[in-house]
């Protein structure tokens, strides 16, 4: 499964054996007299030694706090570092407000692209049998294997000035590289995947006998989709999204390449970030990292209600 | 509504599923679709449903080309072998689904549609299941609103996979007898498929036997157990004994001896002759001119016992029923004659 970007979230289950038989279990009254029967340090072999088991979550919970709460209490920290005025100074920034709007309307054009390039692609793989579908499945993992500066690089070869169709787009005043186009592309490159690779399984389960039932009754292939098939995927078509506009407002490296780093125009926030860093505001760079890491915090909530949903479907 | 089937072929790839199928349904009849796994009766009933379509042939609903309509279009109710129930649907919705999906014009009040429901759900005996989703309900359940489901469109005709399918037996004898009863009570012409013999014997007006996408006999249950057409038919419906023997002079050699019985007008050469094990009669007295053999096992509950016979010298091990009056013992020497039998010529 993918994490969401800036916190790498691990499922504790709180059944885990680890987890619970490190607090001491109270024994319940009425099985006293059974406890007391059997004796008390019974060996099971099934079940690791108390030692391990203590070691085994000391090390989890340990390693999370370093990685994970530590950098977001910094974060958090750095941004309120000279008050709760500075922070929501450096968050009206025009410039700032800009690279915000600029990663908002990124996400949304990615998301959009996504589930409907996601619904169809996962419609096509899971219900139809055609030559190239084993292809075409490899390529959809494409993205998560290909490094996000070699997308942005192949981008700038397509549409650059020097690019294949750099020539024709300055003859006709098109401008892609270093403008929201380029931004949009990039951010759906990387994020591709997320949609499609959560609705694929999920569709090949469910067949597609529920559609022919639907048309036999009547329904036209638009009302089956409606309200067959979207209903059925509702669930698993929303963690992909949760999934891929997390990606596509954390995306750094495609986005860089393709960006211009133009102040107040094709900076979206985690460019942001580093270019007051770089510039020494400290403060600022971490207050826009701290909405970063917020968006991050409420991703994974939602990630989490909406896999106890999927699980209930 | 009339259907008739005339020349079906579908292939998947070089795989014939269906060969030049010829079929008449007739107005208001409950047919059965028998047949052996892959024998290609689902494709059958989604060339007909208008979910597939066939490379050749013609299908008509009472003289009309139906294979010119989609599958809306046809008015055709099916019940899938899963179910296939809408998940995230109510039962209620679920078979309201046909009346929703109607053209404005066409679709009747939200008050008539909670109507028909209620009513379908009445027929199904289950109207107290409206609210439940289709995993909370048990197989039989599902199977019912399923068929309110596809009832609820007023179909031309009603297709049913393997309704019974999936249930266990006690409550498919249940269901099919429910499922004759409301054929008798709506008329409404049905197919439906099986792989259960029994099944299809108890409940069609006809019964129709495929084998590997071809139509091997149609007729009536009776009929087609009692006089199978191909050996196909006698070995799938019912049980049989089947013996290899050789024809000669219109006489029956089993073994190189003939057995005293009459060759049927069959050709001179090797066949294969068929019979039930009900109708292997046990001569009182030692034959030369009969089948004979040995004993091996006496078991069965009920009026007739069950006798597994090693036949002479090749040890074929025939089963057949005697009476429980009849006294036998195990290595005791049993003389044997078909009472009825048929004779089919092996092909080569
Ligand atoms: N979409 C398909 N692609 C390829 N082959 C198919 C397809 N659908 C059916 N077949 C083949 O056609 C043959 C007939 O299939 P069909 O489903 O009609 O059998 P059936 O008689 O309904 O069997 P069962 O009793 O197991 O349901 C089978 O051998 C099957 O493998
Ligand atoms: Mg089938």
């Amino acid at each position: 499964m993918c994490s969401v970007q800036v916190t790498a979230p691990m499922k504790i289950n709180p059944k885990a054996p680890g987890i619970s038989a490190s607090l001491p279990a109270p024994i319940p009254a009425q099985l006293s007299t059974q406890a007391a029967a059997a004796p008390r340090h019974r060996v099971d072999a099934r079940e690791d030694a108390p030692w391990v088991r203590f070691i085994v979550v000391a090390v989890a919970v340990a390693f999370m706090g370093l990685f994970v709460v530590l950098p977001l209490a910094c974060v958090m920290t750095e941004a309120f570092a000279k008050g709760v005025a500075a922070y929501f100074a450096a968050l009206t920034d025009p410039d700032t407000l800009a690279a915000i709007t600029l990663t908002l309307l990124a996400a949304a054009i990615s998301v959009v692209a996504n589930v409907v390039f996601g619904v169809i692609a996962a419609w096509a793989i899971a219900k139809f049998d055609f030559s190239g579908k084993n292809l075409l499945i490899a390529l959809i993992e494409l993205p998560f294997s290909v490094s996000p500066v070699i997308a942005g690089l192949v981008f700038v070869l397509l549409f650059g000035l020097q690019g294949y169709f750099g020539g024709w787009l300055l003859a006709h005043h098109v401008k892609i590289i270093f403008a929201l186009p380029a931004i949009a592309l990039a951010t759906i490159f990387v994020t591709f995947p997320f949609v499609v690779r959560e609705l694929v399984p999920l569709m090949q389960e469910q067949g597609t006998e529920e559609e022919e039932a639907a048309l036999s009754l009547g329904a036209s292939g638009l009302t089956t989709f409606f309200r067959v098939t979207l209903p059925n995927i509702k669930w698993a078509l929303l963690y992909g999204v949760l999934l891929c506009n997390a990606r596509a407002m954390g995306e750094f490296g495609a986005v860089s390449v393709v960006s211009g780093h133009i102040r107040g125009q094709t900076l979206t926030m985690p460019l942001q970030v580093e270019t007051l860093y770089d510039g020494y505001q400290i403060t600022a760079a971490f207050a826009v990292a701290s909405l970063l890491a917020q968006l991050a915090i409420v991703s994974l909530i939602v990630k989490v209600v909406l896999e106890a949903r999927l699980e209930r479907d | 509504m009339k259907i008739s089937i005339a020349d079906v072929s579908k292939r998947f790839g070089a795989f014939a599923a269906l060969d030049r199928v010829n079929l008449e349904v007739r107005s208001g009849e409950l047919l059965a679709l028998l047949g052996p796994s892959g024998s290609g009766k689902t494709t059958l009933l989604r060339i007909i449903a208008g979910l597939d379509w066939p490379d050749e042939g013609q299908v008509l609903f009472d003289g009309e080309d139906a294979l010119a309509r989609s599958a809306g279009e046809r008015h055709v109710g099916l019940v899938f072998q899963h179910y296939a129930l809408f998940r995230h649907m109510t039962v209620f919705e679920n078979i309201a689904f046909g009346l929703r999906v109607r053209p404005r014009r066409a679709r009747p009040s939200e008050a008539e549609i909670r109507a028909r429901v209620q009513k379908l759900l009445g027929l199904v005996q289950l109207g107290w299941l409206a609210d439940r989703y289709p995993n909370q309900l048990s197989g039989g359940q599902r199977q019912r609103i399923a068929l309110a489901r596809a009832l609820a469109i007023g179909p031309r005709l009603l297709l049913l996979d393997e309704p019974f399918g999936a249930l266990d037996a006690k409550v498919r004898k249940e269901l099919r007898r429910w499922l004759r009863d409301l054929h008798s009570e709506m008329h409404v012409t049905s197919i439906f498929v099986t792989h259960d013999q029994e099944e299809a014997m108890e409940v069609a007006d006809r019964v129709v036997v495929m084998d590997k996408g071809r139509i091997e006999q149609v007729g009536m249950p009776q009929q087609v157990y009692e006089q199978p057409r191909t050996p196909f038919v006698h070995e799938f419906i019912g049980e049989s004994i089947m013996l290899p023997v050789v024809v000669l002079n219109n006489t029956v050699h089993f073994e190189g001896r003939p057995i005293g019985v009459d060759a049927q007008g069959a050709p001179d050469g090797v066949a294969t002759l068929f019979a039930r094990p009900f109708n292997m009669t046990i001569l009182r007295d030692a034959a030369s001119d009969s089948l004979h053999g040995e004993v091996r096992g006496i078991h069965g509950i009920g009026p007739a016992r069950r006798i597994d016979v090693a036949l002479g010298g090749t040890q074929t091990v025939i089963e057949i029923d005697a009476p429980r009056s009849h006294n036998c013992a195990i290595g005791q020497l049993l003389y044997l004659r078909p009472a009825q039998y048929q004779l089919f010529p092996s092909e080569f």
